[in-house]
């Protein structure tokens, strides 16, 4: 209300002061209120529009298509009735694992150590914050290949030969016969780079909550624990959710990772496929865009499904 | 009106914005030439020849995924540029990572704009890249009049409907390298092992002998040691009419021999799945592995990652299952292409011609980068044989023996669009589960793989 004001008052002033027809026209448009706005958000639009909309159009297009170069042409729906024969459900299920695990400990773990680094007593929380943060500035190419080479399987790799000292013996880790050794490789990678982002995602929603109420809990007699309890959680939720939907994002997107921790896009028994990878291997690969983007289109459906409910039920949409 | 002030704005960003995608667009091929450290010979030869004022160097535009590429292409360059004053060449190279080059190649071909005039295209790619109405420029004209001279599979892998379309750099025999030191511990004349049952007893010998070692070595997630055990039965990837055919008697009995070797411990599944891994270059390069199955030009790996064993390796022609089998296939590879989208195709390919099909270019082939080149009359010629460089210090024995005794046992292989699909069916879970699972049913697995291969 105060705003619409404001704006009248403003497109008022140069038509009094103005007295050339011509240079008012400009001025008013320089100067109005109701198209800035338009001009402000037109950059992101444009980007919006041609690099997002337009691609997402065109990939539904090419998924009912067959798509070589001169011979593209439509193919209904055979594209999406193949989905059901291939690897489709070893990488679906990969990713949805993975996502699961990684959003069981990136979720709630950044949360406490956020606490940690925001409280009074802590010591040295900047030197704690830069080093939780660093992984997240370190290129995931550089980050995989030293990975890569740590999850070594020969008994001289990094972490062999330090299991050795336990009595352990060497572990096939990335694409060795039990599953779980490749999910931990890759949990252990996702929690080295995305712990820091997420603790900061969680400082800022922290510094949001006023001191005060932490004060007359305290006048009131509210312990450490009831105060995180009853203040802390509820006023992060909104953090909380932005980096719950992110992880499961990211988790449900992951590719690179597994591709660099695996040499490549390839892994033993397909233990590191991904639906991404799978994308890309058909896409990319195998040079059949319109299979890749049938992949690609189902997992924008399947993400979307699952972010929105998951909005739905933490009530993203009620209204304030 | 202001509505329509609004639309005029909106029209005029987008239109500046379309101008900027647009202008910005030749940028790509703008700072290869500021990238590119040797390019200095290549703009230095034009000012050579000031008296020529006709003689404006024609620019080639060169996209690969290999360093030595480029160094080869630039000493060809030179070359040509003195040999034909008249029309020199400009090129123009860019080095990108592998699947990074093969996927904006793609997307150019695709969509018709952006393609360089000459690119290296990887063997395991090249299929994608015949679908359709193929983006190439077929090279028959120049490949035609030479086919005597050179080994034919190496320019018909790269064909499609009777045109040729790349000219390899190698022949990419395979063969197979023994470590010297384990086969005398083992007892075993290397030289004198004619099939792969000799070569299984060999390994049974060197396994009596040491136990701790192997004799060979397979690869889970690649198929270099397997093909041409498979080939030499007649078998292939995909067949000629564009199938997958993994499913076949030659390639069980390919696989039931090697997985024998590996549970008797004569064979060790190598450690980071393929022989490309940094593991297994520290195993192999350890001493604890007699021998290996791989193309010839495996050789730079040996000289580059396992220098322990300098002076230790042989390399002699692949055992057969039965006498009278051909004795090699010829394995990966790069082939040079011209992109239909290339502003002098007359004038490239006869460059193409220059750098790869002559003796000369053959010659060079060899001196910068170690491989065997295709065009059989060099393998003998002084130049080659004579040479000295890393390989001629790094073995026991010349590779060119070998290749000249396998001159004309070597067998191609099927190249077209089931390829890359097949290739990824086999490294990402044929060989997997047939080297790894308990008691496996090989056929069956081939069988049941084989049907899930979509292409």
């Amino acid at each position: 209300m105060g705003l619409k004001k404001n704006a009248a008052a403003v497109t008022k002033e140069p038509k009094a002061a103005a007295p050339k027809p011509g240079k008012e026209r400009t001025n008013s448009l320089l100067y109005s209120q109701k198209l800035a706005p338009y001009l402000f958000v037109a950059p992101f639009v444009l980007v919006f529009a041609i690099f997002y909309i337009y691609p997402v159009i065109s990939s539904i297009i090419m998924s009912f298509q067959e798509v070589i170069p001169g011979q593209t042409h439509f193919i209904g729906l055979t594209n999406y009735k193949r989905l059901f024969n291939g690897d489709l459900g070893q990488a679906v299920l990969n990713s949805v694992i993975y996502t699961l695990l990684s959003c069981a400990v990136v979720v709630p773990v950044p949360m406490l150590l956020a606490v940690f680094l925001n409280s009074k007593k802590m010591v040295g929380k900047n030197i704690f914050r830069s080093v939780f943060f660093l992984p997240a500035l370190v290129s995931i190419v550089v980050a995989g290949l030293t990975f890569r080479l740590i999850f070594g399987e020969m008994p001289t790799a990094l972490l062999n030969n330090v299991l050795s000292n336990f009595g352990i013996k060497p572990i096939k880790w990335l694409g060795g016969p039990a599953q779980w050794t490749t999910f931990f490789a890759l949990l252990v990678l996702c929690c080295w780079r995305w712990t820091g982002v997420n603790i900061m995602y969680y400082l800022a929603g922290l510094q949001n909550i006023s001191v005060e109420l932490y004060e007359s809990a305290e006048i009131d007699g509210a312990n450490a624990w009831q105060q995180f309890r009853s203040i802390t959680v509820p006023l992060l939720k909104p953090t909380f959710t932005y980096v719950l939907t992110i992880s499961i994002y990211g988790g449900l997107a992951m590719f690179l990772e597994s591709y660099m921790l695996f040499n490549g896009n390839r892994s033993p028994g397909g233990a590191g496929l991904t639906i991404v990878g799978y994308l890309y291997r058909l896409g990319w690969e195998q040079a059949n865009f319109g299979f890749g983007c049938a992949v690609g289109i189902c997992l924008l459906v399947a993400t979307l499904t699952i972010n929105l409910v998951q909005l739905k039920i933490s009530g993203f949409f009620k209204k304030e | 009106m202001m509505k329509r002030l609004i639309a005029l704005l909106l029209a005029g960003v987008m239109a500046f914005a379309l101008c900027a995608c647009k202008t910005s667009e030749p940028a790509p091929t703008d700072p290869p030439a500021t990238d590119a450290p040797t390019d200095a010979p290549a703009t230095d030869a034009p000012t050579d020849a000031p008296t020529e004022p006709s003689a404006e160097p024609t620019e080639i535009e060169f996209w690969t995924f290999q360093d030595l590429h480029v160094e080869f292409y630039e000493k060809m360059a030179e070359k040509w540029n003195e040999e034909n004053p008249n029309e020199p060449i400009k090129l123009v190279p860019t080095v990108y990572p592998f699947d990074d080059m093969h996927n904006k190649l793609l997307i150019a071909l695709q969509s018709g704009v952006g393609a360089p005039d000459l690119v290296d295209i990887e063997i395991g790619k090249y299929a994608n890249f015949l679908k359709g109405d193929v983006q190439l420029m077929p090279l028959n004209d120049i490949v035609e009049p030479e086919l005597d001279n050179i080994v034919k599979a190496r320019v018909d892998i790269y064909s499609k409907d009777n045109n040729y379309y790349g000219i390899c750099f190698h022949v990419g025999a395979a063969v197979i390298y023994y470590n010297t030191e384990l086969c005398k511990l083992a007892g075993v004349d290397y030289e004198n092992i004619n099939t792969w049952d000799e070569y299984y007893e060999a390994g049974k010998k060197l396994k009596a002998a040491d136990p701790d070692k192997y004799w060979t070595s397979v690869e889970t997630s690649d198929i270099w040691h397997l093909w041409p055990m498979v080939a030499e039965l007649g078998g292939d990837m995909v067949s000629s009419d564009g199938k997958p055919s993994i499913d076949s008697p030659a390639m069980a009995q390919a696989l039931e021999f090697n997985r024998k070797l590996v549970d008797e411990g004569i064979a060790v599944v190598a450690p980071g799945n393929y022989f490309h891994a940094e593991e297994f270059y520290g195993l192999m390069n350890s001493g604890a592995i007699g021998s290996i199955v791989m193309p010839m030009w495996y050789m730079d790996r040996f000289t580059d990652y396992m220098p322990d064993l300098a002076g230790k390796i042989a390399i002699e022609p692949l055992p057969v299952w039965e006498a009278g089998q051909s004795r090699s296939v010829g394995q990966g590879g790069t082939g040079t292409s011209i992109t239909a989208q290339c502003d002098n195709p007359e004038l490239t390919k006869k460059f193409l011609a220059f750098a790869k099909l002559s003796a000369e270019g053959n010659i060079e082939i060899w001196n910068t980068m170690g491989f065997d080149p295709i065009r059989t009359e060099v393998w003998s010629m002084p130049e080659v044989t004579q040479s000295t460089n890393k390989f001629t210090d790094y073995y026991v024995d010349s590779p060119f023996d070998v290749l000249t005794q396998i001159k004309d046992e070597i067998l191609p292989h099927n190249v077209n669009e089931a390829l890359p699909a097949t290739l990824d069916a086999m490294k990402n879970s044929v060989l997997n589960r047939v080297y790894t699972e308990s008691n496996p049913d090989i056929p069956a697995i081939l069988a049941e793989e084989q049907a899930k291969i979509q292409y």
